[in-house]
């Protein structure tokens, strides 16, 4: 027999952390690794670009400046840019397709799952890296430019008049975070290559706000919006921001679309998150 | 390691189906402390008892017992006690061999830290310590079977199982997997349940064998017992009409097993003894080409529980 390389085993003689957060292990690892790949940066990066863009707008709107008048910030400042940050929430999104799919691909979902965690440690691990992403490009932005208004203005008056802001901004970005964190969960649960997933998100999201742009065309019909997850999120932001509604499909239709899609998307993950696929 | 009057696992009457499938079916067994294989041919259910013993699939039926606690109800705490080397290609992607199972060691329960010197010490235990800093897609087979041990081990388990922790590797690596396994079950002190259908693996490696056949326990007990009742084998090849020999043999109530060449091992009673094959091929004219004693080797205790191999 060969030798050994190495006997020196030695038994653990320190502590032990407690159950419970190994989700906080998978999550960070996750984060950590995503900020490694130079592309993502980069996505990261850009999608801060309409941040400075309204920053200055702010900035200009907060002078004595004649421009001043027309580019005043308002509420619908804020819902813009949220509206306007869901290209860099799909390529984020996107860029988290193989959080799961990758393990099914190599296997590892049994080796998490004969450590000490329970499935649903293992799935809320996978959905802190997208929700953080999300928000880190529309919550902390949005919230850094009301901030910046204030800092500007030199005045709480802006804030004070429209106090609904701060939970409107909060609300509607986790909202949009959890919809697209438990989408791209779902569906990278559903393949072995994160690859195939981005192309099913993108799917998902292009081909229903095709769909509906082609049926409310032939029916003349804007009710065909709740077949589009986009045009359920704009019915939302609408009636968090206090903008006036633009679609005829009422906001409670909506929510109820969103949270159908996060229900669907938590099924489809209790059935395939499992160590042993039992096809019976 | 728990005294040795506590058993390690306890199994009774354990059922697992999938789908109307039984898997297996009115499991009762105990596993010893030290190292014990677990036997049995393809299908035979090996698989399916670890994962329900690390509560990766619920039993239907019955109850089991890891380290005293209780499968259903201390999944979580049995998991962290112990550490599960998968039979089939398993890591997470992207990662480097030290950076994987440090992580593994952090979702066992070790602090940050204690993890990443674990992985260091187990890295090089394994003998991948010049290797810890490649990715592991770029791993041989035999080195993954190693990252495989590392992080089962990383968290210092009190029960390690392996399932078939030798498939793929060459020859030098197998031997040197093998030498781990002892060296962990004998001088580290840590529990070991060896799956595997290589029977040499196990008679060196262990101590006790649970046979499973079917989806139930064919025999267990210590494997020198089990090698050693009242009778010798023998290896006999014969020129003639050797099954209706071999069917006179089985009739004269011995076991027979015929191997992938011409040779049977045959287990005569010391009360019989050699002469009888003699007499036996003479009565039905074959002749005896062959005949030589044989030391009973597990494949015979296989063999004589599950049937020919």
């Amino acid at each position: 027999m060969s030798p050994i390389h190495d006997q020196g085993y030695r038994h653990y003689l320190g502590e032990r952390e407690p159950h419970g957060r190994a989700w906080w292990v998978i999550a960070r690892s996750h984060i950590v690794t995503a900020m490694q790949h130079r592309g993502f940066r980069f996505i990261l990066l850009v999608a801060w670009a309409p941040f400075v863009v309204r920053a200055v707008q702010i900035y200009v709107a907060s002078t004595n400046l004649p421009v001043a008048e027309f580019i005043a910030t308002t509420p619908e400042t804020f819902r813009d840019f949220l509206a306007q940050q869901r290209l860099f929430v799909f390529l984020v999104t996107i860029g988290q397709a193989g959080l799961i799919a990758d393990d099914r691909r190599t296997n590892a979902l049994q080796l998490y799952l004969s450590k000490p965690l329970t499935r649903v440690e293992y799935i809320l691990g996978k959905l802190v890296p997208p929700l953080a992403y999300v928000l880190a490009v529309t919550l902390v932005p949005a919230l850094l430019l009301l901030l910046l208004q204030i800092v500007f203005a030199g005045s709480l008056a802006f804030l004070r008049a429209n106090l609904f802001l701060l939970p409107a901004i909060t609300l509607f970005s986790i909202i949009q975070a959890l919809l697209s964190a438990f989408a791209i969960l779902a569906l990278s649960s559903l393949s072995k290559s994160r690859r195939f997933v981005s192309i099913m998100y993108a799917g998902v999201i292009f081909f229903t706000a095709a769909m509906y742009q082609a049926l409310r065309g032939i029916t003349n019909s804007r009710t065909w919006a709740v077949i589009s997850p986009g045009e359920m999120l704009d019915v939302i932001a609408n009636a968090i921001f206090r903008a006036r509604a633009v679609s005829p499909v009422p906001v409670y239709v909506a929510i109820l679309v969103v949270f159908v899609i996060i229900a669907l998307s938590i099924v489809i993950l209790e059935r395939r998150i499992r160590a042993v696929e039992v096809v019976a | 390691m728990g005294s040795v009057m506590q058993p390690v696992i306890e199994l009774q009457r354990v059922g697992v189906r999938y789908g109307r499938q039984w898997a297996l079916r009115d499991v009762s067994a105990t596993f010893p402390t030290g190292a014990v294989g677990l036997l049995g041919p393809n299908g035979a259910g090996k698989s399916t008892m670890i994962k329900a013993l690390l509560g990766l699939l619920p039993p239907d039926t019955g109850d089991m017992k890891v380290l005293g606690l209780d499968v259903r109800r201390s999944p979580l705490q049995i998991r962290a006690r112990i550490g599960y080397m998968p039979e089939n290609d398993a890591h997470i992607p992207r990662m480097n061999a030290v950076t994987f199972v440090a992580y593994c060691g952090e979702l066992a329960g070790l602090p940050s830290a204690d993890a990443m010197q674990r992985a260091h010490e187990v890295l090089y235990y394994v003998g991948l310590g010049e290797a810890r800093y490649r990715l592991i897609e770029q791993y041989s087979t035999g080195m993954k079977q190693r990252i495989k041990l590392a992080q089962a081990l990383v968290h210092d388990p009190s029960l390690l199982f392996l399932d078939e922790p030798t498939n793929g590797m060459d020859p030098k690596g197998r031997d040197e997997m093998l030498e781990l396994i002892r060296d962990i079950a004998h001088n580290k002190q840590i529990n070991l349940i060896l799956s595997s259908h290589l029977l040499p693996d196990v008679e060196y490696t262990c101590d006790h064998v649970v046979v499973l056949d079917k989806g139930g326990v064919a025999t267990e007990g210590p494997i020198a017992a089990l090698k050693g009742p009242g009778g010798r084998v023998f290896e006999l090849r014969v020129k003639g009409e050797a099954g209706e020999f071999l069917a006179a043999m089985r009739g004269a109530g011995l076991e027979c097993h015929a191997t992938d060449e011409d040779v049977m091992r045959v287990f005569v009673p010391d009360e019989r003894g050699p002469r009888f094959l003699f007499t036996l091929a003479s009565q039905h004219k074959v002749q005896v080409r062959h005949l030589r004693a044989s030391v009973p080797t597990l494949e015979d205790v296989f063999a004589k529980a599950v049937g020919d191999v």
